[in-house]
């Protein structure tokens, strides 16, 4: 991936609260690396309901494009579809964007932490994705 | 031949019969989705039939895809990235042909349905959309009329069975005796081919 920046990472929920709540959430357990991650929610319609917004999405993703991809993490059914129609559309989408298939909260965390560290697009997939292996009983 | 002003009566005639039907749509997602299909679909069909009319594409194909565009951004529920891939999946096997034969817009439309399979990954019986659209695709060798009824027909089908995809899937078996939105909705797509061909 070219570019030196950091990676992007966008979440996208049906609630707007979820969304924002769980970026910073998860810029706060990063530490003090987590201030520079580029992170936006993507929470909602544009209408202030639950929901999904391709709009919303589109600009959080070139919000946080850096040059190093960007990471799109979802809650669950219109947020998974809209982001995958988005991506098939082509264009819609910065370049070097990706669906990161992770658990929400974990995911988030796992994510920002990872690309605090400077890792690249494949290696904060691989640390979001991992967060599904973490039973808790 | 099908030109892009029959495409663009199907969309408007569509956006048409969901803002008639919206009440009972939101209805139907009620017992098993939140509530919200009519709704939604109204938005996107109405943003639809608002963007056909302030820049009239030219071919079939262009009037599709920009019609699934405009619900992949308007919609706000799974619907909207499902419908939109349908209408854009079959806008673009179509080409920029200026105009297109009837059988091929059934293989275009069946490209269409498999996107949306593809998408979300639903089966024939998973009680979703695709149990209007698959038999609507196979009885479209026989005309619009004909795909019509088999769309109505799975939709009203889709009331015994157990949800397999979707909000309504959490449900388990208390989604058996509901007839799925969706497919319901679907099979209002349908019905605005014959009513645009005039049937």
């Amino acid at each position: 991936m070219a570019g030196d920046g950091l990676v992007g990472i966008v979440l996208v929920s049906h609630s707007a609260q979820v969304a924002a709540s769980v970026a910073e959430l998860a810029r706060g357990l990063a530490g003090g690396g987590g201030a520079a991650v580029p992170v936006a929610p993507a929470g909602g319609t544009e209408a202030g309901e639950l929901g999904t917004s391709a709009e919303l999405i589109a600009a959080a993703a070139a919000s946080v494009d850096r040059g190093a991809g960007v990471a799109v993490l979802t809650d669950l059914g219109s947020a998974v579809l809209t982001v995958k129609a988005l991506l098939a559309e082509g264009g819609e989408l910065p370049e070097g964007t990706r669906l990161v298939d992770a658990p929400f909260v974990e995911g988030a965390v796992a994510a920002v932490v990872t690309a605090s560290a400077g890792a690249d697009l494949d290696a904060v997939e691989a640390a979001a994705g991992e967060a599904y292996t973490y039973r808790k009983v | 031949m099908l030109d892009a002003d029959f495409f663009r009566r199907w969309m408007t005639a569509t956006a048409a019969s969901v803002d008639r039907e919206a009440e009972r749509l939101t209805a139907l997602d009620s017992p098993i989705g939140d509530a919200d299909h009519g709704s939604n679909l109204q938005r996107g069909f109405t943003a639809v039939a608002a963007a056909l009319e302030k820049e009239p594409p030219t071919t079939p194909g262009a009037v599709l895809v920009l019609a699934g565009r405009r619900l992949i951004s308007t919609v706000g529920g799974a619907s909207g990235p499902l419908y939109g891939t349908l209408l854009r999946g079959t806008g673009k096997a179509l080409g920029d042909a200026a105009e297109v034969s009837e059988e091929e817009f059934a293989q275009a439309f069946r490209a269409g349905v498999d996107g949306v399979m593809r998408l979300g990954g639903a089966a024939p019986g998973d009680k979703t959309m695709i149990d209007a659209l698959v038999p609507a695709v196979d009885a479209l060798g026989d005309g619009f009329g004909a795909a019509r009824a088999a769309a109505e027909q799975g939709a009203l089908a889709t009331t015994p069975l157990q949800a397999r995809k979707g909000r309504a899937s959490y449900l388990g078996e208390r989604s058996i005796g509901h007839q799925d939105p969706g497919a319901t909705s679907a099979a209002l797509l349908v019905a605005g081919l014959a009513e645009a061909n005039g049937e």
